[in-house]
């Protein structure tokens, strides 16, 4: 009896010490821009698509958050989601539900924009993650990573990206890019240098969505 | 690196350097040949001795824990052989209470039944009385020698009355004949009930008889036990690695259900613990709530089979008196069908909660629900709550492997320790003598190094002795050998 009180009394200790503990270090949080400009409106079918997979993919606990990159992208007006997932499964599941049907409510309703402030976005995203104080955080860009910025809005400014993933996604050719080729790569080069200098921890670039979906929240 | 050129009196003549080198290291080991041959052999004497000592306490300590082992196991042979001859005394004497208490009275029926039954038998095989006294008379009768008719009509109505009177007797004699056959009739079932009643109390005594002979086996283990028996010190150490391997097995069996258990209720306590909280790196606290209550199905299935005395691992539970231990076990039983109430409860939210993430998997993937079969689907789930109910009850049991395991693993365990511990030990005495033959290898390997000053040294010796030594030298070397 006397064993069963003790074992009972450290279980009770052990949850108490678990509620305690920091457990926001295992959870992942998970900011998604997309690029709303130009023909890039059109691609919001596949954008879902990843929205739903990142849905099924993240556990309770974890954070996500959806906003689109418009002509200036700091402002929180540009999240068009966002949620952090409740520690029970079945509430978590109500939220992903509820989450799934605000993204397909955007997608119905977008409206392409005149620039693309993705540096904009990549400071906004990195503010709302650090506020989760997720674990892993990572930033998704559904983009061509072409940034156009309007006048006055100044973005030539070294940022802070420590220890964050960056995963651009579905970075499609424009025709210039058919015409000369290096173009694309130096886009993605010049990204990579930029996200790798602000402190990121690791640079993805995922184009087959069909395969290598995976790759957006698995750390290498 | 190292310079070799540095070590070089001549960079340019290498050879001559070398050869130069060479002749200083031989002066310079010839010197201190004396003092390194001193610590060679101090070392080695160091090193063999040592070793030969360890060596020693290992055997020493071996012995003394042998000695332990065999109290220990000698010990609990016993108790497990008095507890055997107990249960057997008690089924003889359950039999002779049961079964064998109204035997003699059985018995003097049966005897006075048989000697009955003997009369009956004996008077139907009674044979048709003899002819009557006036047999004889006839017999005077026919001697007569004067025939006449007087005679033979007197023998006539004599011959008839005796035909009339002989006639009579035989019908009598069937009559009584046939009513003796009745009885005997009548008597069957009584035949067939006592061969019944003498099967049984010969199965009876048959099986008085198998008990007796266990209880000569067990008491034979047991003198054995208490003579100290070689023989069967190791009849009980190989019966300790049989229990061991036999406990392991069902140990891993019962493994395997608690991880099926585990697996049952780990995702639906994160529902009542939290999914996202962690206790350590890589420890979930659902996945810890999960093993604890398994843990404690376990304690409790422990404490039942405690307190019903089936196992004794805690003497103060077996200690106990009836009432305390009675109500021990009630409680024990009570905490575990609670426990097995709350496991498949989870059994049925694991269900619940597989279920609604399939939908949700199913809604995010733009699939239509698949057509559900009221009774089918539900299969599963009455399956997961019912052997989430009985799991439990089952792991109860693990105490009975459990504590033969824990019994037979010291005696295992001890043996394997006084095993290692003298092959340490010859190991160690064998490294000893080699180290005390290496003293010698190694002053002989160390003279090799000198040996063109020992043999200037030898050469001078026998310069300075003269001739006399050079005639003893033979007979010294000769003499050195022999010893």
């Amino acid at each position: 009896m006397k064993k069963s009180l003790a074992i009972l009394a450290l279980s009770l200790g052990m949850v108490s010490l678990g509620a305690c503990s920091d457990n926001r270090m295992h959870s992942h949080g998970v900011y998604m821009l997309v690029d709303t400009s130009g023909t890039y409106a059109r691609e919001m079918g596949k954008a879902a698509k990843i929205v739903n997979y990142l849905l099924a993919t993240l556990n309770p606990g974890d954070s996500l958050a959806v906003a689109k990159v418009e002509s200036r992208s700091f402002t929180e007006k540009d999240i068009v989601a966002k949620v952090t997932f409740d520690k029970r499964p079945s509430q978590a599941t109500s939220q992903k539900r509820v989450f799934k049907d605000k993204i397909q409510t955007f997608a119905k309703e977008i409206k392409g924009s005149a620039y693309t402030d993705i540096t904009g976005g990549l400071i906004q995203g990195a503010e709302y993650l650090n506020e989760t104080k997720s674990g892993i955080k990572t930033i998704v860009i559904f983009s061509d990573m072409q940034e156009e910025l309007g006048k006055g809005t100044i973005r030539d400014f070294p940022i802070s990206l420590d220890g964050f993933r960056v995963v651009a996604l579905n970075v499609t050719k424009l025709g210039t890019d058919n015409a000369d080729p290096r173009l694309y790569l130096d886009r993605l080069a010049r990204w990579e240098a930029r996200v790798r200098k602000a402190g990121a921890s690791e640079w993805v670039v995922v184009n087959d969505l069909e395969h290598n979906l995976e790759s957006i929240l698995t750390t290498r | 690196m190292t310079n070799w050129n540095s070590w070089l009196f001549w960079p340019d003549h290498v050879a001559l350097s070398v050869l130069v080198l060479a002749l200083m290291a031989m002066v310079f080991l010839y010197a201190a040949r004396k003092p390194m041959h001193g610590i060679i052999h101090s070392t080695c004497t160091l090193m063999s001795h040592s070793m030969r000592f360890v060596s020693r306490w290992l055997f020493l300590a071996a012995d003394n824990m042998r000695l332990r082992n065999q109290s220990v196991l000698l010990a609990h042979g016993q108790e497990s052989e008095a507890v055997i001859i107990e249960r057997e005394f008690e089924r003889v004497g359950n039999i002779l209470r049961k079964d064998m208490q109204e035997f003699p009275a059985l018995q003097r029926k049966m005897l006075e039944e048989a000697t009955r039954m003997e009369d009956e038998y004996r008077k139907c095989g009674v044979v048709p009385p003899p002819p009557p006294e006036w047999v004889t008379a006839l017999e005077s009768v026919a001697q007569i020698k004067s025939g006449g008719d007087i005679p033979r009509k007197l023998l006539e109505d004599i011959g008839k009355s005796i035909q009339k009177i002989h006639d009579k007797t035989i019908a009598e004699f069937r009559r009584s004949y046939e009513e003796r056959h009745k009885i005997l009739n009548a008597m069957q079932p009584s035949w067939r009930t006592v061969e019944k009643l003498m099967g049984e109390m010969d199965k009876k005594m048959v099986t008085l008889q198998t008990n007796a002979k266990q209880i000569d086996v067990h008491i034979g283990k047991f003198e054995g036990i208490r003579a100290k028996d070689t023989k069967t010190e190791h009849a009980l150490t190989m019966s300790s690695f049989v229990h061991l391997a036999i406990s392991s097995l069902v140990m891993v069996i019962a493994l395997g259900g608690a991880f099926i258990n585990y697996k049952l209720i780990a995702l639906p306590m994160s529902e009542m613990v939290g999914a996202s909280d962690y206790l350590m790196s890589n420890l979930k606290t659902s996945d810890v709530a999960a093993l604890v209550i398994i843990l404690m199905e376990a304690s409790m299935g422990l404490f039942l089979l405690e307190s019903l005395r089936i196992t004794q691992l805690f003497p103060r539970i077996a200690s106990m008196d009836d009432r305390m231990r009675r109500r021990l076990m009630i409680a024990s039983l009570v905490f575990l069908t609670i426990l097995a109430a709350i496991e498949s409860s989870l059994a049925l939210m694991r269900d619940m909660l597989v279920a609604d993430k399939a939908s949700l998997m199913r809604d995010l993937a733009s699939i239509a629900p698949a057509p559900s079969d009221g009774v089918l689907t539900s299969i599963p789930m009455i399956g997961q709550m019912v052997m989430g109910f009985v799991l439990p009850f089952a792991l109860a049991f693990v105490a009975i492997p459990f504590e033969s395991l824990v019994h037979s693993m010291r005696t295992v365990v001890g043996v394997c320790l006084v095993q290692g511990m003298r092959g340490l030990g010859v190991m160690l005495r064998f490294l000893g003598l080699l180290f005390k033959r290496l003293a010698k290898v190694f002053e002989m390997a160390y003279d090799v190094t000198i040996v063109v000053p020992l043999m200037v040294e030898r050469w001078v010796l026998t310069m300075r002795a003269g001739p006399s030594v050079e005639m003893e030298e033979p007979a010294l070397s000769k003499q050195r050998r022999a010893a």
